[in-house]
């Protein structure tokens, strides 16, 4: 048997409801989405064999095994940075189908909004030739805009329709950062943090966390709760191309081929989108790398509404997204993930719910759209698919 | 003054001093010279961005060779809200700048209004020395 179509099932998440928490310690947090994610599964600690994290678990896997009281036979730490939470489903569902863990937990948690406390400093031998320029994040996703731009005739305005499609789902979210609907004036109207990308171009800044259950198919046919199955998934790590770097495409070009193939479906079969949403120009460059239009015409795609749940033609992110919603620990790939198994449940939003949702695609982007990210690609469906 | 107001449009950028390593002391150093160098692989010939002693083609030993300091602008962004050595001094032009000899290359475009920079603009390269760093120098771009 190869690839992982069928090979594992998502059975518990959990979301935290915090956006600024203060007097909690990261490690807390991860025992709190923990907490959660097995509650939603009907699992309990000890029913943990495999354990997943990524850069934010403090101390690392065998720390938080320590703190979670977790006895395991697996570990994996892979870190593609936002990325990485939904590269770890499929990395549970490898360790599963090798038959080294049967119930994985996944967990991840930050809080920058209160903390602002930086990683510790990674040995990366690129950094004194970004940080030394003034790079950051809003800058680097600023030069991607840029150029996709100066190709293909991008506008300020077709990136403001993925926030305001975003604002449209965040109003019946009860716990997103952002509740507020706004307009493309709106967003055209915010303050210019690195041209061409204004405020409300940018991921919103929040503490919390998530956490995610994945499972043998033995194990979710025991379980009470639906879950959603794993059809496929792809990775990549996509870099400065050896010194020509390209900003006018994303990973996904990769991942997301090998996303669809190994589920055998196409961009047109997907019900439901959980696109990372760091800034807008990530969503745009996304969808276009996915296969969900032709190269350089994401501007368009976004227009009239097409990202809006419950009727438009691609909902995506609807939960309000990193645009509105959560973008805990500054990583938003496991909200991400949260969000497309609610969808497959029925369990988001009455008002966002996409009717008879039975394919859903998440994909996370970590790292830099400006120097180098780490992509990964999930097709899941719904439990019987 | 908060950190995003407009200082005066002709003060100098900050200088930071580049935390670089064994690896990558040539650069900056001949920066400090007044050169801008580049690792060229032995075996294909090939100019390597980021600076490294092993070629991301072929893993073959790699160069110092003096690139020509030309180019043009591939991509750029005007920072509004900078951060760490820059927090307090936006707006400043972050780019790309691709270089005769091929790489893309981070860097900032100075001597000019932002406004007037675009995609395509030639540039020449102008070194800012690291105050106190004994021959260390910052490599950015200008007009030319």
């Amino acid at each position: 048997m190869t690839g992982l179509r069928g090979a594992a099932y998502v059975v518990g998440v959990y979301e935290h409801p915090g956006r600024e928490l203060p007097d909690r310690s990261v490690a807390q947090i991860h025992a709190e989405v923990a907490r959660g994610a097995l509650a939603d599964a009907g699992l309990t600690p000890a029913d943990v064999d495999g354990y997943f994290c990524a850069g934010d678990a403090p101390g690392g896997p065998v720390a938080m095994s320590d703190y979670l009281g977790l006895s395991t036979r697996h570990c994996d730490s892979t870190d593609y940075g936002g990325s990485a939470y939904v590269a770890l489903v499929s990395h549970a569902a490898q360790a599963i189908m090798a038959g080294k863990c049967s119930v994985a937990l996944i967990t991840m948690g930050g809080r920058p909004r209160s903390g602002r406390r930086r990683l510790p400093a990674q040995d990366n031998p690129a950094l004194p030739f970004e940080e030394t320029y003034g790079h950051s994040n809003p800058a680097s996703y600023a030069l991607a805009a840029r150029r996709h731009m100066y190709e293909y005739g991008t506008t300020s305005e077709q990136l403001a329709e993925v926030k305001v499609a975003a604002s449209t789902h965040a109003q019946h979210n009860p716990n997103a950062l952002l509740r507020k609907v706004v307009t493309v004036e709106d967003v055209i109207g915010s303050r210019l943090i690195a041209d061409p990308l204004h405020l409300m171009d940018c991921c919103v800044v929040t503490d919390g966390g998530g956490a995610a259950i994945v499972v043998s198919p033995d194990v979710a046919r025991r379980l009470d709760r639906r879950g959603a199955k794993l059809l496929g998934a792809g990775e990549a790590t996509k870099h400065m191309g050896r010194g020509p770097i390209d900003l006018t495409y994303t990973g996904a070009v990769w991942s997301g081929p090998r996303a669809f193939a190994e589920a055998g479906v196409q961009p047109g079969d997907i019900d439901y989108a959980s696109i990372y949403d760091s800034f807008t120009i990530t969503v745009v460059q996304t969808l276009e790398d996915l296969g969900f239009c032709e190269k350089g015409h994401g501007g368009r795609f976004v227009l009239d509404g097409r990202l809006q749940a419950p009727h438009g033609g691609l909902p995506v992110n609807t939960d309000g997204g990193s645009l509105c919603n959560n973008h805990p620990g500054n990583r938003g790939g496991m909200t991400r993930l949260i969000e497309a198994v609610r969808q497959l449940r029925a369990e988001a939003h009455p008002a966002v719910q996409v009717p008879d949702a039975r394919l859903a695609l998440v994909h996370g982007t970590g790292g830099w759209l400006g120097t180098r990210m780490g992509s990964a690609t999930l097709i899941l469906g719904q439990e019987d698919s | 003054m908060t950190p995003f107001d407009a200082p005066e449009p002709d003060a100098p950028l900050p200088v930071p001093e580049p935390m670089f390593d064994a690896d990558t002391a040539p650069f900056w150093r001949g920066a400090g010279e007044g050169k801008l160098l580049l690792t060229r692989c032995d075996e294909c010939g090939a100019y390597v961005w980021i600076p490294r002693p092993y070629c991301p083609f072929d893993l073959s030993p790699t160069r110092w060779v003096e690139a020509s300091g030309r180019g043009v602008v591939y991509s750029h962004t005007t920072v509004h809200r900078g951060e760490r050595a820059y927090a307090t001094r936006p707006p400043f032009v972050l780019a790309y700048v691709e270089l005769d000899e091929g790489p893309r290359v981070l860097t900032n475009v100075v001597g000019c209004d932002p406004a007037d920079v675009a995609i395509g603009m030639p540039v020449a390269v102008v070194f800012d020395a690291v105050e106190g760093s004994a021959g260390v120098a910052v490599p950015r771009f200008a007009p030319g």
